[in-house]
């Protein structure tokens, strides 16, 4: 499924925007001018990557050190093992799009339980 | 070089072999613990571990299938270095030889004078003291913490939320002055009595009452305070007594450069024991953040890689983060060299924080309290602003 996200024009160089699904997702725009989409969620603990240090193609989870790549998910830094799903984006008209992944979310242990927990 | 021992087996071990590898270094990596665990988180020992929300599995620090392609002794702690054989001595008679060394030996919880061999009694530092303190948890009862850094901060806030009934004794004035300054101490600190937890400042630990087991701490001030269990969370010490005589220069942990180098070629030291130069202050400082035992290692990988002295860059500023009573705490820079605070965002009293912390105007310091993205972005115009 394809989901309008933001408008390039709005999303400055080294900023990112969260979309509001569930689990949330969050599109980057790297300072060399690439847009990128990844799960929000940090797979060590409930933070959001949107409010990371984004550095090059490479973001910092804003509450630890783990480091997760844009363009694959990958995570190279503990305290997080799992990676990220990353999203297909497709930027229109100025308008930037994203194709959610169909795989599983990596997700911390802590909303994992509450999903697990909660209705289905 | 051919073969490298890595004297040390928790974060700054890991990540000094992690860097050896991602560095190029195909020799042998020979990694030395003295706990018999793999390579483990310790941040979560004071807060989801104790609290039982996370197991050991979930500490794991390696990722399933990692292959470091190292020999793993553990186990067994180094007690001595030799550096005319290039050899570490084990406490179990082996020696391990090889070209080059990484010191990352950490440091060991402080323990209060005539508490060994009377139960009820813990620090809390390693895997095995959580386990021993969470069982005893789990029991209930009325809790004293010698303490009111962060870790008995955090004890004091599991704790709490197990049920016990909490007291926290500090002999400072104000807790957490010496990280935060005064007066952010106090706000960061008011969370125990925000949530009846009661917090005992100005008043030093003069003993522990009870024969067996412990019953009471005894104040400094006559007064006595019943208690159950006691965590003594008074700070903790370089572990570098196995390195005394080796030649390798000690000052308050090893004293190394901007770069991780020794004073003895071909060894370098990472992590809680190492007391780094910071060329911006300097003078030399010993910062046991995680952060710092995360990141620090690929500066001196490198160098020991090059055979001598390397160009660091520059490192950013100290960053840690606490978790307590549900609100997380972040801090980066140095309080210490701060002339004024300015809350700019949130207010002190809601617990709801961004101050700024400011030397001539100039940013050298930011804490946050609940508030991760003003948080991140203060800190990257800190780093930007300090490099």
């Amino acid at each position: 499924m394809m989901i309008p996200a933001c408008r390039l024009a709005d999303l400055p160089r080294g900023e990112a925007f969260r979309l509001d699904v569930d689990p949330p997702v969050s599109v980057f725009h790297t300072d060399d001018g690439e847009v990128f989409a990844i799960d929000d969620t940090c797979t060590h603990q409930d933070a959001s990557l949107a409010d990371g240090w984004l550095e090059g193609c490479e973001v910092e989870c804003p509450l630890h050190a783990s480091k997760f790549d844009l363009r694959t998910g990958a995570v190279d830094s503990p305290p997080a093992k799992l990676p990220v799903r990353t999203h297909e984006v497709v930027v229109e008209n100025d308008m930037i799009y994203v194709r959610l992944s169909t795989e599983a979310p990596n997700l911390p242990p802590c909303i994992s339980a509450r999903l697990a927990g909660g209705p289905a | 070089m051919r073969s490298v021992a890595v004297v040390g087996a928790s974060l700054a071990g890991l990540s000094a072999a992690r860097s050896l590898r991602k560095q190029g270094f195909d020799g042998r990596l020979v990694v030395i613990g003295d706990e018999p665990h793999r390579p483990y988180d310790r941040p979560p020992l004071s807060k989801e571990f104790l609290s039982g929300a996370l197991g050991e599995a979930d500490l794991a620090l390696e990722a399933e299938g990692e292959d470091l392609a190292a020999e793993w002794l553990l186990g067994t702690r180094a007690t001595g270095l030799d550096h005319t054989t290039r050899s570490v001595r084990l406490a179990d008679g082996r020696e391990v030889r090889a070209d080059g060394f990484v010191i990352a030996t950490g440091a060991v919880a402080r323990a209060l004078p005539g508490s060994a061999g009377l139960a009820g009694v813990h620090t809390l530092r390693t895997l095995d003291d959580a386990r021993a303190l969470r069982d005893e948890l789990a029991g209930g009862g009325r809790l004293v913490v010698i303490g009111g850094g962060f870790i008995g901060a955090e004890v004091a806030s599991t704790a709490y939320a197990l049920g016990l009934d909490v007291t926290v004794v500090e002999a400072a004035p104000t807790p957490l002055a010496g990280p935060l300054g005064a007066a952010m101490g106090a706000i960061v600190s008011g969370l125990h009595t925000d949530h009846g937890v009661r917090l005992l400042c100005g008043v030093g630990v003069k003993g522990l009452g009870g024969e067996h087991r412990v019953d009471a701490v005894l104040l400094e001030d006559g007064r006595s305070v019943p208690a159950d269990i006691v965590v003594v969370g008074v700070g903790a010490r370089p572990c570098v007594e196995w390195l005394e005589g080796s030649g390798i220069a000690l000052d308050n942990g090893v004293k190394c450069g901007a770069d991780g180098r020794t004073s003895l070629a071909g060894v370098v030291a990472v992590g809680d024991c190492a007391n780094w130069y910071d060329p911006r202050a300097g003078h030399h400082r010993r910062v046991e953040h995680w952060t710092g035992a995360r990141e620090r290692p690929e500066a001196a990988v490198a160098t020991l890689l090059a055979g001598g002295a390397v160009e660091p860059g520059v490192p950013r500023p100290p960053y840690f983060w606490s978790d307590q009573y549900g609100v997380r705490i972040q801090f980066a820079g140095h309080a210490a060299e701060a002339d004024s605070i300015t809350v700019e965002a949130g207010a002190a009293g809601d617990r709801d924080v961004l101050a700024v912390y400011r030397r001539d105007g100039r940013p050298v310091a930011v804490l946050g309290m609940n508030q991760p993205r003003l948080f991140m972005r203060a800190r990257k115009q800190l780093a930007a602003t300090t490099s």
